[in-house]
């Protein structure tokens, strides 16, 4: 079976992937589905969704168009996403790589230093990097790669570190190949689902990071993103619920999506970790 | 004979949609008389595994037994309730696996496990399970009783595992015991003291027992009856020394004659020109140790000198933990040696620094042991062949036409060049490997158990491959295994290790007919079927 088609015998994986497309979808049309922008002031504060068709979720405090807000926070929340989870690979990918390949010296350096960053909890750390930067986009896109990098690099070592006793790379070795070599072209390709799948994850956990950033006012205030969304309707919950419970749903939807594919990628990379379960 | 405790009567056990054939057993009947030892003998995937474990309940998800009877004292165990069927489980129906280490629970006493069947079925006090368990552990003659039953699984060798597990199935006296595969995974030694116990404990419980095995030396060594099954069918039935001496099924015929007899073959003339020479090498592994204990020594090699003539064939054996795995790799320098020298054409491979090493890495090159796991799952054949000699300074041309020429050699042809190692079976492995070594030049070619994984009719064919490229090629060959009877088959000289040492050298005749060593000839001795592959020797002679 083709690993597309042991994707597919997941249903919620199917459904995750569907989800996020159309996330993504919504993402990239955005300028052209509402080209006013977020911030626009659309009509009378407090509108309930659902009463004005050219308004279907309602308007904020401050009467801007809540769909219009969902639609271009989007777009900031999967590029948040995105590209601090890519960061986040391009320093634990060679750092655990070089520790579980070298060893020794090596490995005991690689390993103090991404302990040093697993001792501080993720968050208070993530604080503490976005008020020393500014808090642009960039900054707290790099504050979370910051964050997020060491379990990738704990991930990696440990599958070097199993796969370079195996038979194909010793044969490698007496091929006289280099070791840099026998790292990039024998050993990390077969290693990269277990990557792939913990990346997924770690796009979901950066979205929320970003959200829980931007929720307690640490977010880039040029750009609407879902935190920000909750964080400035959190006061006026009891009378207008609507406006934390929608940018909710739709983090929670985007997580879950990813959540969903990431479980997805696992079984299908691994076939035969599935078959004791029912 | 209508004394059957056991009998099957068509079975069937489908596999799951898009399986590679539709059933893993198809219309399989036979029966099981009372104090006889039934051998099941097949290669792998031939559904002797699977039949026994649907007479146990333990088939895997997604298969499910088809149609068929297996009628055990008056009800068929195939449709008993889940409940019924855990009564009988271990109580009349007992089994031990290939596997002794992962059969245990590596966290629990040996006593433990073995009251856990009584206290499982509802049996007897505490101390009487104690009791019992101990008396178990004596009667499957492991060493030390008292001590033993307080023993954990890692701290017990294999053979010791594999008698506690046979204490646990004997436990409540079952009327069957269902060996599958017992023997497969330990030593020639240890193998025939398993094999002695099993004969001993069925003449004292008058059980019967069906044995899984796919080798032929143990049939002849403990079977009453035989089935040989393929493909999920059985090809031939009958007393174990009829169908030893005259199969009448072809497929008989082919795995007897492809068991390496044992037949000394007639030594190549030899040069005196050394392809390998091996002098003093002494390697030791140290375990733990702390500034305030001494660190655990094994010496794995311990000061071997070893020589082999261009285009000989020298075989390595010993049992494992004896240092020959060690020893070939030291030779390749996997194993950095601690001193003495390894010289390669002149060359002192276990002197060389990394750089040097790596330009001198093509001299000896070695084929592994698993087929599954020596060649990279994600590079295409031709780039497995070819990146070694591109490394070498080997232009791409040359590199991959020497790669499409190999593969003709090796009996694959050329267009395996494009495929996958996965689209390959256990033996097409092997042969890429033995490809991918060839493919360097080297002077020298170390066989680590090159041929232990595969079934015995592959193992065939990868050992007359061998010797046909050593015969075109002039191959120098450094063979390990823990097989005497493959060794015999393709070396001129056999080198026997214990402990580390080297204890015998001589050339393949000597050692099989005049060993000098007592430990030689117990391993001789140890050989399942020794006494039947003599006779179909001097049959043939």
């Amino acid at each position: 079976m083709t690993l597309w088609k042991r994707f597919a015998t997941n249903r919620g994986a199917v459904i995750g992937l569907i989800i996020l497309l159309c996330v993504i979808a919504i993402a990239l049309l955005a300028p052209v589905i509402y080209p006013g922008g977020p911030w626009k002031m659309v009509q009378r504060p407090f509108l309930v969704p659902f009463t004005n068709g050219d308004l279907p979720l309602g308007t904020d405090t401050l009467g801007r168009d809540v769909a219009a807000g969902l639609v271009h926070g989007a777009r900031v929340s999967l590029l948040v996403g995105l590209v601090s989870t890519v960061m986040a690979l391009l320093i634990g990918v060679p750092l655990g790589a070089l520790a579980g390949f070298y060893g020794g010296y090596v490995d005991e350096g690689a390993m103090r230093f991404t302990e040093f960053f697993q001792t501080i909890p993720n968050f208070a750390l993530a604080i503490v990097l976005v008020a020393i930067l500014e808090p642009t986009l960039g900054s707290i896109t790099l504050a979370i790669a910051i964050v997020s990098w060491p379990p990738v690099a704990r991930l990696v070592r440990a599958e070097v570190m199993s796969l370079k006793r195996r038979e194909f790379v010793e044969a490698a070795h007496l091929a006289g190949l280099s070791n840099t070599r026998i790292l990039v072209s024998e050993v990390l390709p077969n290693a990269i689902s277990p990557i792939i799948v913990m990346a997924s994850l770690m796009v979901a956990t950066a979205i929320l990071l970003e959200s829980s950033l931007s929720f307690l006012g640490l977010g880039d205030p040029n750009i609407m993103s879902w935190g920000y969304m909750i964080g400035a309707a959190r006061t006026v919950i009891r009378s207008a619920w609507w406006l934390s419970f929608m940018p909710g749903v739709a983090i929670l939807l985007t997580v879950l999506a990813l959540n969903l594919i990431g479980e997805g990628l696992n079984d299908a990379f691994n076939p035969h970790l599935k078959k004791g379960r029912t | 004979m209508t004394d059957a405790i056991l009998s099957i009567d068509s079975l069937t056990i489908d596999l799951p949609i898009g399986a590679d054939r539709p059933h893993a057993v198809e219309d399989v009947s036979f029966d099981l008389n009372k104090g006889e030892i039934l051998c099941v003998v097949g290669e792998s995937g031939s559904g002797k595994s699977m039949t026994a474990n649907a007479l146990m309940g333990l088939l895997p998800d997604g298969v499910t037994v088809g149609k068929g009877r297996a009628m055990f004292d008056g009800k068929d165990v195939l449709t008993l309730p889940e409940a019924q069927k855990q009564a009988m489980r271990g109580a009349r129906i007992g089994m031990i696996f290939q596997e002794p280490m992962t059969a245990l629970n590596p966290l629990m006493r040996i006593g433990d496990q073995i009251a856990e069947v009584f206290a499982a079925h509802n049996l007897l006090s505490g101390s009487e399970r104690r009791a019992r368990a101990l008396a178990l552990v004596k009667e499957v003659g492991l060493p030390d009783p008292e001590k033993i039953i307080r023993a954990y699984p890692f701290q017990l060798s294999g053979g010791q595992r594999q008698r506690a597990m046979i204490a646990m199935a004997l436990a409540l006296e079952p009327e069957i015991l269902i060996a599958d595969e017992p023997t497969t995974a330990l030593d020639v030694t240890t193998q025939a003291q398993i094999l002695r116990l099993i004969l001993a404990l069925r003449e004292k419980h008058g059980m019967a027992v069906m044995f899984i095995t796919h080798d032929f030396g143990v049939v002849a060594e403990i079977a009453d009856r035989v089935i040989v099954m393929r493909y999920g069918q059985i090809v031939e039935a009958g007393i174990a020394k009829q169908v030893l001496e005259s199969p009448q099924h072809e497929y008989t015929r082919a795995l007897l004659d492809a068991i390496p007899t044992g037949t000394v073959p007639e030594l190549a003339p030899i040069t005196t020109a050394p392809a390998l020479e091996i002098r003093h090498l002494n390697k030791i592994y140290r375990t733990g140790g702390s500034p305030f204990r001494a660190a655990r020594e094994v010496r794995a090699v311990n000061d071997v000198s070893l020589t082999i003539a261009k285009g000989e064939v020298v075989g390595l054996v010993g049992e494992s933990g004896s240092g020959k795995s060690t020893l070939g790799r030291a030779v390749v320098r996997l194993v950095t040696p601690d001193s003495g020298q390894v010289l390669v054409g002149g060359v002192d491979m276990a002197a060389l620094d990394e750089n040097e090493l790596r330009k001198q890495r093509h001299r000896v090159q070695m084929v592994f042991q698993d087929p599954y796991a020596s060649l990279n799952p994600r590079h295409r054949i031709l780039r497995t062949l070819s990146d070694g000699p591109m490394a070498k300074g080997v232009s791409k041309q040359q590199a991959h036409k020497r790669a499409l020429d190999l593969l003709e050699i090796v009996g694959l042809g050329a267009d395996a060049a494009t495929r996958f190692p996965h689209e390959f079976s256990g033996g097409q492995r092997q042969r890429i490997g033995i490809a991918r070594a060839l493919a360097m030049d080297p002077e020298l070619i170390i066989a680590d158990e090159a041929v232990s994984a595969l079934d015995v009719s592959i193992q065939a064919q990868v050992l007359e491959l061998l010797a046909d490229l050593r015969r075109q090629m002039g191959l120098s060959i450094l063979f390990i295994t823990h097989d005497l009877r493959v060794a015999a088959q393709v070396c001129d000289r056999i080198a026997v290790m214990q402990y580390g040492r080297l204890v015998e050298v001589g050339p393949v005749r000597d050692v099989f007919h005049a060993p000098k060593q007592a430990y030689t000839r117990e391993l001789l001795a140890a050989v399942p079927g020794a006494g039947w592959a003599m006779e179909k020797e001097d049959a043939t002679a």
